[in-house]
């Protein structure tokens, strides 16, 4: 080792030189922490988050329980109850057989989207913008139709789920149009 | 000294008491930010306004905490220990001059706890006296890692001791006394030259004998890198393994306490404690230009001189902390090493150098 090494001196100023550009840089530029409760990350346009059971232009449920969903999910997470739509039905239910129950259970799901690429009648979609919150109790992670089912009017969305601001929302849209 | 003087000097005590206490307590919130700022992080920023409650909550969370006393420990030494560490932390902040003197009609107010003769003798003697109790907290304790810590703490602070005091030897000869108020008075420049007062301060004398100091002061202070009493690594925790509740809140007290007496030590004996530059201009300024008397005058500066010895002292807090996130630990032959063949023969030599440079008029 050289003296100026072995001094061991100005190997400790430079690193105290290096640990003042950090201090600087956290205490005056924007830092890089999250501050999680407070504000969340935007997800990924293609992220596949909460299951919704969509409806069509109508108001009407999509799901038409042919249990192809089922079949592909390799996790066996959903479990669905077909039955006939009786007469008087037909502005609840697009198809005349529809879903009495259809579950998904949130801790079997791992969120691949087989379902969402097996459904011929495009009702079942894994959304970008909410995730699967955390709860206390195991049953309660088993969601049927009162959780699934996509809200009539958009403003009556679940607030289950992690939602976005107005600002993350339009951001992630500018982000899908790109 | 008349009563109401001896009054006004009761109220002194009781401040740097106060005030001992209080940059203790910050300490601890300044030491998580910095850690955190140095590290690209946040830091505690939920209690209170940038986080500025953190201290009192943290304070709540030691005194409602569980009492415990591990098996086989010696009851009495045990609660003892961190008392004793406690007390000599507070002790040492008593002989500190934190300001000149401030004079209201007849009454006069030094700005320090108590005025000895000897006052650098009693700091070393509460610092010693410091280590007891982490020795006897350790011993008390009756863990192998409690015990490994205590004998580390010792065998560390007798060993840097020597150096801080052979170091500190070469300014006594400068100043030829042991008073910390003479010694900053000395310091002092009244000379016309710009930057006169800061090349009067000792550091400049020194500045060999400030470095050896302010490393032993890191090692006096069990901080980082000489922090091996209380390595987390390969001790646990070092001689508070043991402690919980307020007794191991005590500990890291007294630890922030001594870093301030060390702190304030080393601003008064190289950085000129309450002397700052450009005093005796602005004080006839202010006598001359502003028609103040010269009594007014002396008191703003007296003021001004204590705001400046603690921007000096939270200078070098932040130092302590800032190598404290630089550097990593040092092992124990390598500290052993450098207190006894590096450190000691060097403050020998900065001694002799500093006898030389007297006896040929260079310095006085």
């Amino acid at each position: 080792m050289t003296l100026a090494e072995r001094a061991y001196l100005p190997a400790i100023f430079q690193g105290l030189t290096i640990t003042m550009r950090h201090f600087f840089r956290a205490a005056t530029k924007k830092q890089v922490t999250v501050r999680y409760p407070d504000e969340t990350r935007p997800f990924s346009p293609v992220f596949r988050g909460l299951h919704v059971l969509k409806r069509d232009e109508l108001g009407r449920e999509r799901c038409t329980a042919c249990g192809l969903c089922a079949v592909a999910c390799p996790a066996e997470a959903i479990t669905m109850v077909a039955g006939e739509r009786k007469k008087g039905e037909e502005n609840l239910y697009r198809e005349e057989k529809y879903a009495v129950s259809y579950e998904v259970n949130m801790l079997r799901c791992i969120f691949c989207g087989l379902c969402e690429e097996a459904c011929p009648k495009a009702a079942v979609y894994l959304q970008a913008d909410k995730m699967a919150p955390p709860r206390f109790e195991r049953d309660e992670f088993i969601y049927g139709k009162d959780r699934l089912v996509e809200p009539v009017s958009p403003d009556k969305r679940s607030k289950r789920g992690i939602q976005l601001t107005p600002e993350q929302a339009e951001k992630l849209r500018q982000k899908q149009l790109t | 000294m008349t009563l109401p003087a001896l009054g006004w000097q009761g109220l002194v005590v009781l401040v740097v008491f106060g005030v001992s206490l209080l940059i203790a307590t910050y300490s601890t919130y300044a030491e998580r930010v910095i850690a955190a700022f140095l590290q690209d992080r946040v830091g505690p920023d939920r209690a209170g306004p940038f986080g500025l409650l953190q201290p009192l909550a943290d304070a709540v969370k030691l005194f409602t905490k569980e009492e415990f006393f591990p098996a086989g420990a010696n009851r009495a030494l045990f609660v003892f220990g961190p008392c004793l560490a406690m007390t000599t932390a507070l002790m040492s902040s008593a002989v500190i001059p934190f300001g000149n003197v401030l004079q209201f009609g007849e009454t006069v107010v030094h700005l320090q706890g108590i005025e000895i003769n000897v006052g650098m003798l009693y700091v070393f003697g509460m610092v010693s006296l410091g280590v007891y109790g982490i020795m006897i907290g350790g011993w008390a304790s009756n863990n192998k890692f409690s015990l490994l810590g205590a004998i580390r703490a010792a065998s560390q602070n007798i060993s840097y001791e020597i150096a801080m005091g052979l170091a500190l030897i070469a300014v006594l000869m400068i100043s030829q006394t042991l008073s910390l108020r003479e010694i900053t008075i000395q310091q002092a420049s009244a000379a016309p030259f710009v930057w006169q007062d800061i090349f009067n301060w000792n550091v400049m004398k020194q500045p060999l004998g400030f470095i050896i100091f302010i490393v032993c002061a890191f090692a006096e202070t069990n901080r980082t890198p000489f922090d091996l009493p209380e390595c987390e690594t390969e001790l646990i925790g070092g001689y508070h393994t043991e402690y919980s509740s307020m007794k191991m809140g005590l500990y890291l007290f007294a630890e922030y306490i001594n870093v301030f007496v060390a702190s304030a030590v080393m601003s008064v004996l190289y950085f000129g404690g309450f002397n700052f530059p450009f005093q005796y201009d602005l004080r006839s300024w202010l006598v001359s230009s502003q028609g103040l008397e010269l009594v007014t005058a002396q008191n703003i500066i007296t003021i001004l001189g204590l705001v400046g010895l603690f921007a000096k002292i939270f200078g070098f807090i932040f130092f302590f902390m800032w190598v404290r996130w630089t550097l990593p630990r040092f092992r124990y032959d390598q500290l052993m090493r450098l207190g006894w063949t590096i450190l000691i023969p060097l403050a020998i030599f900065n001694i002799m150098l500093t006898g030389g440079l007297i006896t040929f008029g260079v310095i006085k």
